[in-house]
C-alpha cells in the first residue's frame, strides 16, 4: 500500500492545512456540535423527550419574549403579532403543544437524522464501491455494462420516488427511509469509484502489480481502493448532508421515522399546523437541519481541498 | 447525428421498459396480495376476490404486466380504488398544478442563478463573489419545505400578501393561479438556484481560463467584452444540462411542496394514495414521474449532442 501518493505531505502538513482552511474548521465545529448533541441525548437531555407538561404548553423561548419586550414601533400591528408570547425560563427553546421541551426534542432528533444518514451512506459505500471497482476492473465487459446501466436506471428515479414506492408497499418507517436513501447512494458511489478507478488502472504501479501476478480483486482492494479513499471520504460527507435533507423531507411528509421517535422533519410537520400561533416551533428544527447540512457541506469542501490538492477544482 | 439520436432512442426505450418493470414488480409482486393489502385486515374473502378480479390479479404475471404497460401507452392507468374514477382523469386534473409549478420554479431558479453566477465569476474573489458563494452555500443547506414554511410565516401570515395555501383553480384566471403558485415556486427554486448559480460561476471561470479567451483579450477586447461575447455562450452548455436535470428534481420536489401549501397536485394525490392504500394511484403517479424524468434526461442528452458535436461519439 506504499503507492498511496504521499507527494511529500505528511500527517503534519495535513493537520496544518486543516487548521488553515476556514470552511473545514467551521464545518467541523458545526458537525461536532450536532454530533455531540446527538450523543449527549443518549445519556442526558434537559427534560424527558416525551415529558408532557400541559400547564407550560406552547411556551416560547425566553429570548423571544425578551425581544418582544423591547417593543419596537410596529411590533403590535399584525406583522409580528404572532411572535408575542409568554416564556417559561426553564425551557430554553420553548415547548410544543403538549408542553414537551423543544431543545430535548431537537437533540434526540439529531440522533435520528444522523443515524439514518450514516446508515444510508454506509449502504451506498458498502454496495456501490465494490460494484464500481468490479466495473472498472472489467471495463467494457458485459458486467461493466450491466452495472452501469442499472446505475443509470436507479439514477432516473429521484430518491423521493423510491421512498414513496417503498413506503407505499412496506409502510412508513425509519428503516424504509434508510433503505430508500441508501439505494439512491449506491449509484453515486459506484459511478465515482468506477471513474476514479479507471484512470488508476492505466498507471504504472497497477501494471507493476499485475506483472507481479496479482489478480484484479487483489489489485482493486490493495492498490486502487487506498488511492480513491480521499474521494470517497469527500463524497461520503456530501452524501451524508444530502441524506439528512432527504430524511427530513421524508419525515416531513410522514414517510420517515414514526412517532414516538422524534425527528426534525416530523417536528416541522407538527409545527406547520401551529405556525400562526407558535412560530418558534417551526424555527428550531429548521435551524438544526440547516446548520448540520451547512456544516457537512463546508467540511466536505474543505476536505476536498485538504486531501486532494490535485483534484482541487473550482468550488461548485 | 442520426446514429447518435438512434442510440439514445434505443437507450430511452430500454430505460422506460426497465423502469416500468421495476415499478410493476415492487408494487405487484413483493408485498404478497395487493388486493388484500388494499382492503385491509377486515375485508371479507368475497370482496378481496372481487377486487382481484377487477385488478386482473388472477391472470398470469406476464399478462398482467403487458396489460398494465399497454394501458400506460394508451394513457389508461386503471381505476382508482378509492375515488372510483379512472386514474387518468385524476392525473389529468392534477398535472396542471404540478407541471406549471415545476416550470415556474425552473424559470425563477434560472432567472436568479444566471445574473448571480455571472456576477460572481466576473468579480472573482471580490467581496461580492465571497458573499454570493456564502449565500449559495446556505441556500443549498435549506430544506425547501422549511423555506416554504418561513415564506408562509412572512408573506401569508404576517404581511398577508399571499394566501397560506390552496389553489383557486385556473378558471379563476391566469394571474390568480400564478399568484397561488408563487410562494411554492420560490420555495422550490431557492436551493436549485443556489446550485445553478454555483455551476454557472464555475463553468464561466473554466471557460475564462481557456486559450481562446486569452487570444480575445490579446486582440484588445476588455474583460467585460470577452465575458459577454465569447465566454458566456460556451459556458452555457454545462449549465443547460444542469437545468434539464433540475427539472426532474423540481417535479419530485413539487410533491413535497404541494403538501406545505395544500395544492391539489400530483403530490397530494400520491400521498393520499399511500394513506388510503390505493396502490393503483401510487403506481401510476410514480410511473408517470419516472417517465417524465427519463424523457427529460433524453431530451437534455440530445440537446447536448446538438450543442456540442464532440460529445456525439462518446458515452456519458
Amino acid at each position: 500500500m506504499s503507492d498511496v501518493d504521499a507527494s511529500g505531505s505528511g500527517q503534519q502538513n495535513l493537520l496544518g492545512a486543516a487548521l488553515k482552511s476556514p470552511s473545514f474548521m467551521i464545518g467541523l465545529v458545526l458537525t461536532l456540535i450536532f454530533t455531540a448533541g446527538a450523543l449527549l441525548s443518549f445519556i442526558w437531555t434537559p427534560f424527558e423527550v416525551d415529558g408532557v407538561d400541559i400547564p407550560n404548553r406552547l411556551k416560547c423561548p425566553p429570548v423571544q419574549e425578551w425581544i418582544w419586550g423591547l417593543n419596537f414601533p410596529g411590533w403590535g400591528t399584525n406583522w409580528f403579532a404572532s411572535w408575542r408570547c409568554a416564556s417559561a425560563p426553564q425551557y430554553l427553546l420553548g415547548t410544543d403543544h403538549f408542553g414537551r421541551d423543544v431543545l430535548s426534542m431537537v437533540m434526540v432528533g439529531a440522533r435520528t437524522s444522523i443515524a439514518v444518514a450514516v446508515v444510508a451512506v454506509g449502504i451506498g459505500i458498502v454496495l456501490g464501491v465494490p460494484l464500481g471497482l468490479a466495473a472498472a476492473a472489467r471495463r467494457g465487459s458485459l458486467l461493466d455494462e450491466i452495472i452501469m446501466r442499472t446505475n443509470d436506471l436507479v439514477f432516473a428515479f429521484p430518491a423521493l420516488l423510491i421512498a414513496i414506492l417503498i413506503t407505499a408497499v412496506f409502510g412508513p418507517s425509519a428503516v424504509n427511509a434508510i433503505i430508500a436513501i441508501g439505494i439512491f447512494n449506491i449509484p453515486v458511489f459506484a459511478r465515482l469509484t468506477r471513474g476514479a478507478a479507471l484512470s488508476l488502472w492505466t498507471r504504472e504501479f497497477v501494471l507493476a502489480a499485475r506483472v507481479a501476478g496479482k489478480g484484479p480483486v487483489l489489485i482493486s482492494f490493495e492498490h486502487i481502493l487506498p488511492n480513491i479513499l480521499n474521494l470517497l471520504i469527500v463524497q461520503g460527507t456530501i452524501q451524508f448532508s444530502l441524506g439528512i435533507l432527504a430524511e427530513a423531507a421524508l419525515s416531513y411528509v410522514g414517510l420517515g421515522a414514526q412517532p414516538p421517535i422524534p425527528s426534525w422533519g416530523r417536528m416541522l410537520a407538527e409545527a406547520q399546523t401551529m405556525i400562526a400561533i407558535a412560530p418558534h416551533l417551526a424555527l428550531f428544527p429548521g435551524f438544526a437541519i440547516v446548520l448540520t447540512v451547512l456544516g457537512l457541506n463546508l467540511m466536505g469542501d474543505g476536505l476536498r481541498d485538504i486531501l486532494d490538492p490535485k483534484l482541487r477544482r473550482e468550488k461548485r | 447525428m442520426a446514429i447518435f439520436i438512434g442510440k439514445r432512442l434505443i437507450s430511452l426505450v430500454l430505460s422506460l421498459i426497465a423502469a416500468s418493470l421495476v415499478v410493476f414488480f415492487v408494487i405487484e409482486v413483493i408485498p404478497g396480495d395487493p388486493a388484500s393489502f388494499m382492503l385491509g385486515l377486515n375485508a371479507s374473502p368475497e370482496t378481496v376476490e372481487a377486487l382481484r378480479q377487477q385488478m386482473g390479479l388472477n391472470l398470469p404475471l406476464w399478462e398482467r404486466y403487458f396489460n398494465w404497460a399497454g394501458g400506460l401507452l394508451r394513457w389508461e392507468f386503471g381505476t382508482s380504488y378509492t375515488y372510483k374514477v379512472p386514474v387518468s382523469d385524476l392525473v389529468s386534473d392534477r398535472i396542471w398544478i404540478s407541471l406549471p409549478l415545476a416550470l415556474y420554479a425552473l424559470a425563477l431558479s434560472t432567472l436568479i442563478a444566471f445574473p448571480v453566477g455571472i456576477l460572481a465569476a466576473s468579480k472573482r474573489n471580490s467581496p461580492a463573489d465571497v458573499g454570493i458563494m456564502g449565500a449559495t452555500q446556505l441556500g443549498i443547506a435549506v430544506p425547501n419545505f422549511w423555506f416554504a414554511m418561513l415564506l408562509v410565516l412572512a408573506f401569508a401570515i404576517s404581511l398577508r400578501w399571499f394566501s397560506a395555501g390552496g389553489f383557486p383553480g385556473w378558471e379563476e384566471g391566469f394571474f390568480a393561479g400564478m399568484k397561488a403558485l408563487t410562494l411554492p415556486a420560490i420555495a422550490l427554486a431557492l436551493p436549485q438556484a443556489s446550485i445553478l448559480a454555483r455551476v454557472m460561476r464555475s463553468s464561466l471561470l473554466d471557460t475564462l481560463s481557456e486559450d481562446y479567451i486569452r487570444t480575445a483579450r490579446a486582440k484588445g477586447l476588455s474583460r467585460k467584452q470577452t465575458l459577454w461575447r465569447h465566454a458566456l455562450r460556451n459556458a452555457l452548455i454545462p449549465v443547460l444540462t444542469i437545468i434539464g436535470l433540475q427539472f426532474s428534481f423540481l417535479l419530485a420536489g413539487a410533491i413535497i411542496i404541494e403538501n406545505v401549501f395544500f395544492l391539489p397536485g400530483l403530490g397530494r394525490l400520491v400521498f393520499q394514495g399511500i394513506t388510503q392504500r390505493d396502490l393503483i394511484v401510487v403506481k401510476s403517479v410514480v410511473m408517470l414521474l419516472v417517465f417524465a424524468v427519463i424523457v427529460v434526461t433524453f431530451v437534455v442528452d440530445i440537446a447536448y449532442g446538438i450543442a456540442d458535436p464532440r460529445l456525439r461519439g462518446q458515452r456519458r
